[in-house]
C-alpha cells in the first residue's frame, strides 16, 4: 500500500453477519416458520408445503465448490431464468433453485444437465464430499482436496443423482490430520507416516520453540542444540506423526513424497435421528497419495459403498450398519485388512474394546 | 464443461505453464474445478489471468511432487487483526505471479440465502481486486474468496463492506458461524436460527476482528437433533433446536403413510428405529408416542413428514466443546444447557447472555491453544458449570459416575439444592398456568 493511501484509510464498517432476510427468495420469506410439511417429488427435487398452503420446489445440484465468477455467473443466470434471482447453498456446497410453479422444474432439470451440474443429493444419495483446501491454498496440507473430490464424485455421479443407498452417505475428505473436513459415514483423510524431518538450520529462526514443544500431543518434542545452535529434535519412538508440529514450525517437515498416506475412516455421522452422533473409525491405512486420481483410495471407497448398499437396511447410516453386522463382516464384504493398528491406543481407548462376551461369527 | 470455447481468449501459448496432471481432472461427469481454473487463466485481459496461469503452473507442480508450497504470514485491513489468510508461495522463482495469493474470509447471510444480483456484485468485485477464484462455501462457513495480492486486499474488503459484508474469524478470536436453512425452509425448525446466528455473532465481532481468545471459538445453529450443519462435532457452542411437549401426530396421515409403504415397513423403518422404543403402532393403523421417553431424536419424524412433526412448545439445547483433531484428538460436545426456550426477544437475549458468559469464561480460563472442550476435560465439567451459573441436570451424562474416587461429604447440601429447584421449577410451572 502506498503511503498516500495509508495517510486516509477507510474506517470497517463492522456490519458483522448480513441480513438473510433481504435475499432470501420471497415464498421462503412470506412463510418463515410456518412450513407443514415436504416430499421429494425425485432425487434432486424436494417440495415444501407451508401451513398457508403455498408450495416451493427445490432443484438441489452439484457443484465444483471452489468456483470461477464465470461459473458463478451461469448459475446466476440459470437462478435469474427459473427461480425468481434468488438462490442458496447447501452445507455441503450444492446449490438449491427454488421455485413456486412446477411446471419450471423440469425444464430447469434440462437446462442443469446441459450445463453440467449434475442434479441430486437429496434423500438416501451420495451427497457432495464436504472437503478442505488442499495443495490449492492451505499452507501444511499433505494431499490435494479439489482433486480427490472431483475424481470420487466422478466415480459416484450415480448415486449422487438417485436416492439408491439404505440411507444418506455423507463422506468428507481432509488434507491432514487435523482433519478439517470432518466425521463422515466415509472419511478420506491424510495419515502422515513418518516423523518430520527438520531443518535444524531454520528452526531457532523461524520457530517459537517453546509453544512447539507444547504443541506435540505426546510429548516427543524437546529443545536441543545442533551444531551450536539452538533447535529441537524428535524422540521418534514417541512420535505419532500427527504434524500438530508442522504449522507452528514450518522447518519440520512433516509432508513426503512416498510417507504421506492416506487412510478411509467409516461411521461418523452428525445426525442424532436414531443413533447418537458418532466419529468416524479407522478401515485402512497406508494407501498411497496417487495423484491425480487416487485410483486406490476410489477403488476402496467403491468397495465400502458398494457393501453397505448390497447389505444395509433402509435408513440404516453406515456405522448403524456395521453396528448391528458387526466389524469382522464389515472387514471381510469390503475384502479389508482388521490390525493391530486398529486397536484404539489413544486416551479412552478401553472404551472402545469390547468388554462383553458379545461376539459376531 | 472443457473450455474449448475460450480458446480465442488464450494468452500466448508460450507462456502457459503446461498443466499434464491438472488436465486429467477436466473428465468425468463432475463439474471440474479446473475448467473452472482454465477459464480464468484465458480471460483476455483481466488482471487476474497472469496470477491464475501460475497459480495453475504451481498446484500442478504441487501434484507432480506431492508437496504443498504455501506459507502463512500476516495480512490484515485498517482496523482489524483477522479474516485473511495470507499466503505466500516458496516457489515464486518459479510462478511469480501468484507469489501472493491470500483468502478474504467472508461471513455470509445465515442459511447461504443469496441473490443473483448480490453474488454477480461479489463476482464483479473479485475480478477487479482478486483471482476470479471463489469457494462456496468454507467448512466454517465462509465465503472464501481466494487469491488476493497483499497490495489489493484493503481495496477488496472496502469494496466487499460496502455491500454489506464483513470479513469473518480466522487466528485465536471467534469464528464465522454457520445455520441451516431452517424456518426459511423446512418444517423441523424448532427456532428462528438466522436470528440467533445473527445476534449472536454481531454481539461479539469485537471477538472476531481482533483476535484475543487463547483459541478459536464456534458457535453452529442448527433448527432440530439432525443437526444439518454439524454443529455438535464442530462447534464451541453448539445451538440445536428441540422442543419439550408431546410429538404431534396426524393420525389420518399415518394410516396414509401405512397404506402407501406398508404395514410391515412401517414397523421396521419407524417403529423399530426408535432409540428409546416409544413408539406403539396400534392394529388400526394408529400410532401412539410415549413422549416422556422419547429423545426427540427426530427419525420417525424424518421418515414420515406428513404424519408427525416437532411439538409447539419449542427452544434450544446448547452444547459445549465439539472440536477437530487437534490436538487432543476429535470431540463432540457436551450437553449443558438441555433446554432455552427461544421465542421472544428477552429468550434470545438470555441466550446471548449464556454465550457471552461462556465466551468470558474461555477467556480468562483457556490455556493458549486451547479449545473450551479440552478445557472442560482439564477441569471436570462440575467446575465448567459452576463457573457459567448451571446447575448439574441428568440430561448432561450417558449414565452417572462410575468412579468411587470423589469426595462427597456435601451431598447432602448438593441434593438439598436439587429438591428445592426441583419444588422451584414445580411451583413455576403451576404459576406461569
Amino acid at each position: 500500500m502506498s503511503n498516500e493511501k495509508a495517510a486516509t484509510p477507510r474506517p470497517a464498517d463492522e456490519v458483522g453477519v448480513p441480513d438473510h432476510h433481504q435475499y432470501m427468495h420471497p415464498v421462503l420469506e412470506k412463510n418463515h416458520g410456518n412450513w407443514a410439511y415436504h416430499d421429494r417429488p425425485r432425487a434432486g427435487v424436494l417440495r415444501h408445503v407451508s401451513k398457508s398452503g403455498d408450495e416451493i420446489f427445490t432443484v438441489r445440484a452439484g457443484t465444483q465448490r471452489q468456483m470461477d465468477v464465470f461459473t458463478i455467473r451461469k448459475l446466476c443466470d440459470i437462478g435469474d431464468e427459473f427461480a425468481d434471482g434468488h438462490i442458496r447453498f447447501t452445507t455441503r456446497s450444492n446449490i438449491e433453485f427454488m421455485m413456486s410453479d412446477e411446471a419450471k422444474v423440469q425444464p430447469l432439470i434440462d437446462k442443469l444437465g446441459e450445463e453440467g451440474f449434475p442434479v441430486g443429493g437429496t434423500g438416501a444419495s451420495v451427497s457432495m464430499i464436504s472437503h478442505t483446501q488442499g495443495w490449492l491454498h492451505c499452507d501444511i496440507p499433505g494431499t490435494d482436496a479439489s482433486g480427490v473430490v472431483k475424481g470420487l464424485m466422478d466415480m459416484l455421479h450415480e448415486e449422487f443423482i438417485q436416492e439408491k443407498m439404505p440411507n444418506r452417505v455423507r463422506i468428507t475428505t481432509s488434507c491432514c490430520q487435523i482433519n478439517c473436513g470432518g466425521q463422515g459415514d466415509i472419511a478420506v483423510n491424510v495419515q502422515y507416516t513418518k516423523p518430520p524431518k527438520i531443518n535444524h538450520d531454520l528452526v531457532a529462526n523461524v520457530c517459537e520453540r517453546p509453544a512447539v514443544v507444547a504443541r506435540c500431543p505426546v510429548a516427543a518434542i524437546r529443545p536441543a542444540m545442533v551444531d551450536g545452535k539452538p533447535t529441537l529434535e524428535i524422540d521418534e519412538k514417541k512420535c505419532v506423526c500427527c504434524g500438530a508440529c508442522y504449522p507452528p514450525c514450518p522447518p519440520m517437515q512433516i509432508n513426503g513424497d512416498d510417507s504421506t498416506k492416506i487412510a478411509i475412516w467409516v461411521g461418523g455421522k452428525h445426525s442424532n435421528a436414531r443413533s447418537k452422533p458418532t466419529f468416524h473409525k479407522l478401515a485402512v491405512a497406508n494407501l498411497p497419495n496417487n495423484a491425480p486420481h487416487w485410483p486406490e483410495v476410489n477403488a476402496v471407497v467403491k468397495r465400502i459403498i458398494k457393501a453397505y448398499k448390497k447389505d444395509a437396511k433402509h435408513w440404516e447410516r453406515m456405522g448403524e450398519w456395521i453396528e448391528r453386522i458387526g466389524w469382522n463382516r464389515f472387514f471381510e464384504m469390503t475384502e479389508l485388512a482388521f490390525t493391530k493398528h486398529h486397536l484404539d491406543t489413544w486416551t479412552g481407548a478401553r472404551k472402545s474394546m469390547n468388554q462383553s462376551a458379545h461376539i459376531h461369527f | 464443461m472443457k473450455d474449448g470455447d475460450h480458446k480465442d481468449g488464450k494468452a500466448k501459448d508460450a507462456e502457459i505453464h503446461p498443466t499434464p496432471m491438472l488436465d486429467q481432472l477436466e473428465d468425468g461427469p463432475w463439474p471440474s474445478f479446473v475448467t473452472g481454473l482454465k477459464r480464468l487463466r484465458d480471460a483476455k485481459g483481466e488482471q487476474y489471468a497472469p496470477m491464475m496461469n501460475d497459480l495453475m503452473g504451481q498446484l500442478n507442480h504441487s501434484y507432480e511432487n506431492r508437496k504443498g508450497y504455501w506459507k502463512g504470514g500476516v495480512v490484515s485491513v485498517f482496523g482489524y487483526g483477522g479474516g485473511i489468510i495470507p499466503r505466500y508461495s516458496e516457489v515464486a522463482d518459479k510462478f511469480p505471479e501468484s507469489k501472493e495469493f491470500h483468502t478474504l474470509r467472508v461471513m455470509p447471510p445465515p442459511g447461504f440465502h443469496y441473490t443473483t444480483e448480490i453474488l454477480r456484485k461479489l463476482c464483479d468485485v473479485w475480478e477487479e481486486h482478486g483471482s476470479g477464484l471463489i469457494a462456496l462455501h468454507g467448512q466454517s462457513g465462509d465465503i472464501m474468496l481466494q487469491g488476493c495480492t497483499t497490495e489489493n486486499t484493503q481495496a477488496a474488503f472496502d469494496a466487499i463492506n460496502e455491500m454489506g459484508f464483513d470479513l469473518g474469524g480466522a487466528g485465536p478470536a471467534l469464528r464465522t458461524a454457520m445455520s441451516c436453512v431452517g424456518a426459511a425452509r423446512c418444517e423441523h425448525s424448532c427456532y428462528d436460527e438466522g436470528k440467533a446466528h445473527r445476534q449472536i455473532i454481531n454481539a461479539f465481532l469485537d471477538e472476531m476482528h481482533r483476535p484475543s481468545l487463547p483459541y478459536k471459538f464456534k458457535f453452529k445453529f442448527s433448527g432440530c437433533g439432525n443437526d444439518c450443519v454439524n454443529a455438535i462435532h464442530r462447534a464451541d457452542f453448539a445451538v440445536i433446536g428441540t422442543w419439550r411437549d408431546d410429538i404431534k401426530i396426524n393420525q389420518e396421515k399415518v394410516k396414509e403413510h401405512i397404506a402407501d409403504v406398508g404395514r410391515k415397513y412401517t414397523i421396521d423403518t419407524v417403529v423399530n428405529m426408535c432409540p428409546t422404543r416409544a413408539i406403539s403402532l396400534h392394529d388400526d393403523d394408529t400410532m401412539e408416542i410415549d413422549n416422556a421417553s422419547c429423545v426427540r431424536c427426530m427419525h420417525c419424524i424424518n421418515v414420515m413428514t406428513k404424519a408427525l412433526s416437532p411439538g409447539d412448545d419449542k427452544g434450544v439445547s446448547v452444547m459445549i466443546g465439539g472440536k477437530r483433531s487437534l490436538k487432543v484428538g476429535d470431540m463432540m460436545g457436551i450437553m449443558v444447557k438441555p433446554f432455552i426456550k427461544l421465542e421472544t426477544q428477552e429468550d434470545f437475549d438470555e441466550l446471548e447472555e449464556f454465550a457471552e458468559t461462556c465466551i468470558e469464561f474461555f477467556a480468562d480460563n483457556a490455556l493458549e491453544h486451547e479449545r473450551v472442550g479440552e478445557t472442560i476435560d482439564r477441569i471436570g465439567l462440575p467446575a465448567f458449570l459452576e463457573a457459567v451459573g448451571v446447575e448439574a441436570d441428568p440430561n448432561m451424562v450417558n449414565h452417572p459416575r462410575t468412579s468411587s474416587y470423589v469426595r462427597t461429604d456435601d451431598f447432602d447440601d448438593e441434593a438439598a439444592k436439587w429438591f428445592e429447584r426441583k419444588a422451584r421449577d414445580a411451583g413455576m410451572t403451576v404459576a406461569g398456568e
